[in-house]
């Protein structure tokens, strides 16, 4: 998986644009573990961002701080320029509410890496639950709109089927599917085929593809370099709670300024 | 699985020899058969030719009276069991919740109920009018009835063990499954009601059968707040009649019954609940003991 990727994306029509998500100097500890260490960057609407690194780099729990899942200890998160778990008045931080927070992440879609579909429901009811428990949706209309996900995830027969009767990739795209039912503005992608046999990672890549074609934006974190490549408007490296490096996907892959960087790439191209 | 063009297909099943081997003998078994046999009959010979009426067991065994008692083991066993199912659930929540005060009020509670002797318990509700003459505006010799002291002794009691279970149940599903659906923008609450009590329930409810059956022989001890449940109503036969042993045989009659209904009641709830979790179903009772009976019969039922 090296150089057959073409990168086919125009250039970049979010430049300029206010970002979906921006964060400044965030930092996050947990007790004595210092994970992140000042994180800045800006992911604009309708950009693929994947980002790289060894394990234990602070990738997932950057990505985690996002939907506030973790809440940040220093620094300013924004989603679409609005503060992450915080509201900011007169100078002060005041805490949002849990339902508050809940109302943000319906925005937010995020997909793990262990799939984390809710057994004792069939794949439809996967995508049906959050549509009818928290937006309220009726039951046919949320119905049939998990039946045009499942079918554009390319599971349209499985709508019936229990999470334990899917193989994983299949897993893998019905809780992409459940994270579309809410219209999110935004996706969150936390190793999402890092669990997966190799033969069926291609599979979830493929949705992915189509999604970030459809224009929504994504924030990635993946050790498919060649995804990364060929989807990916820009690439971050990280390492050790810092942002190392950060560019156009072929120029950080192809050209590393960082040792750190070339370290990490030489093991894993 | 297989394809129609795997080599195997197409050939003809080979004529194979089956094993047929001369299987251990088990000479343990047949010498505890008989040491069993022996023992079985010396108790036996013990309890015919003791002081024992058996024909006033026999007498008493469906007698209005005991039947009544028996049906009221069986009510107040219920009545407790869904106070204390209710209540263990609250409680439980309460102790997970992140609220420091609820968590508190609970933890306390399990602390004295499962610390202290339900018996203590039950005589301390009978008793409350010592302390209490009057409670809601009147008698309080109205208000707690023998039922109603049973009820609250025996369920509140109940209460701090289903805590322990209920709590226990939450916290054996995957912490991703609260990820998720808080990532899909659920509430906390929505979270546990729709999401992990559902899959808690795996866990939650053979213990649960498991309490019930306690709870039927534990509602015994209701008879100490002169609740007229089957030992009750046996005590108050024989101090008339003297038949002390023939009667509480009878009551036993009674307890075996009901747990027995309720224990082949609870291994079909247990069998229900492990599907999916484990590959194969373990056998019926009855499958088991066929299987036992003629191992050569039924080679599809495994025995562990």
């Amino acid at each position: 998986m090296t150089t057959s990727f073409e990168k086919n994306a125009p250039e970049p029509a979010f430049a300029g644009r206010q970002p979906m998500v921006k964060a400044q100097d965030v930092c996050k500890s947990f007790g004595f573990l210092e994970v992140l260490k000042g994180i800045d960057l800006e992911v604009g609407a309708g950009e693929v961002m994947c980002i790289v690194g060894p394990s234990g780099s602070g990738k997932s729990t950057f990505l985690r701080c996002i939907n506030h899942l973790e809440k940040i200890n220093a620094g300013r998160l924004w989603v679409d320029g609005e503060l992450v778990g915080y509201r900011e008045k007169d100078g002060k931080l005041y805490e949002l509410r849990d339902s508050e927070v809940a109302l943000k992440r319906r925005d937010i879609g995020m997909v793990f890496q262990r799939f984390n579909l809710f057994p004792h429901m069939t794949a439809a009811e996967n995508i049906m639950e959050a549509p009818t428990q928290v937006k309220g949706i009726a039951k046919p209309a949320a119905r049939e709109r998990a039946h045009q996900l499942l079918a554009r995830v390319g599971l349209a027969d499985k709508a019936s089927a229990y999470p334990a009767q899917l193989s994983g990739g299949q897993q893998q795209r019905v809780a992409i599917a459940r994270a579309l039912a809410m219209d999110p503005k935004l996706m969150l992608f936390d190793e999402p085929t890092s669990a997966l046999d190799p033969e069926l990672v291609g599979e979830v890549l493929d949705v992915m593809r189509d999604l970030a074609r459809d224009g929504m934006t994504m924030i990635v974190v993946t050790h498919e370099m060649g995804f990364a490549r060929e989807v990916g408007d820009s690439l971050v490296f990280m390492d050790d709670g810092v942002v190392v490096e950060a560019g156009v996907p072929r120029e950080v892959l192809g050209n590393p300024q960082h040792e750190r960087t070339k370290a990490f790439l030489s093991k894993v191209l | 699985m297989t394809t129609p063009d795997t080599p195997a297909a197409d050939k003809q099943p080979a004529k194979r020899e089956h094993i047929k081997a001369i299987p251990v003998p088990h000479y343990g078994r047949w010498v505890a058969a008989v040491v069993v046999l022996v023992l079985v009959g010396l108790l036996i010979n013990a309890f015919a030719t003791a002081k024992i009426q058996w024909s006033m067991t026999g007498k008493y065994l469906f007698d209005d009276q005991i039947m009544k008692g028996a049906g009221n083991t069986l009510l107040i066993s219920l009545a407790s069991m869904a106070l204390g199912l209710l209540l263990g659930i609250v409680a439980a929540i309460m102790r997970l919740s992140g609220n420091p005060v609820t968590s508190t009020v609970s933890s306390v509670y399990i602390w004295f109920f499962r610390g202290t002797p339900v018996l203590v318990q039950l005589l301390i509700w009978g008793n409350l009018a010592l302390v209490f003459p009057t409670m809601f505006g009147s008698n309080t010799n109205d208000v707690i009835t023998p039922f109603m002291a049973a009820f609250l002794g025996l369920g509140i009691n109940e209460g701090a063990y289903m805590a322990e279970i209920v709590r226990s149940g939450i916290q054996s599903v995957d912490e991703g499954q609260t990820e998720a659906a808080h990532a899909l923008g659920m509430s906390k609450g929505r979270t546990l009601w729709r999401i992990v009590l559902p899959q808690a329930m795996r866990v939650i409810v053979p213990p649960t059968g498991n309490e019930f059956i306690n709870m039927l022989k534990t509602s015994s001890l209701a008879s100490a707040v002169v609740y007229p449940e089957v030992l009750q109503k046996a005590k108050d036969v024989y101090t008339n009649n003297l038949a002390v042993m023939e009667l509480l045989f009878a009551a036993c009659f009674w307890y075996l019954l009901l747990t027995t209904v309720f224990s082949i009641g609870q291994y079909y709830l247990e069998r229900y609940f492990s599907r999916g979790a484990s590959r194969a179903l373990p056998p019926t009772p009855l499958q088991r003991i066929r299987a036992n009976l003629f191992p050569t019969r039924r080679p599809g039922v495994e025995i562990r």
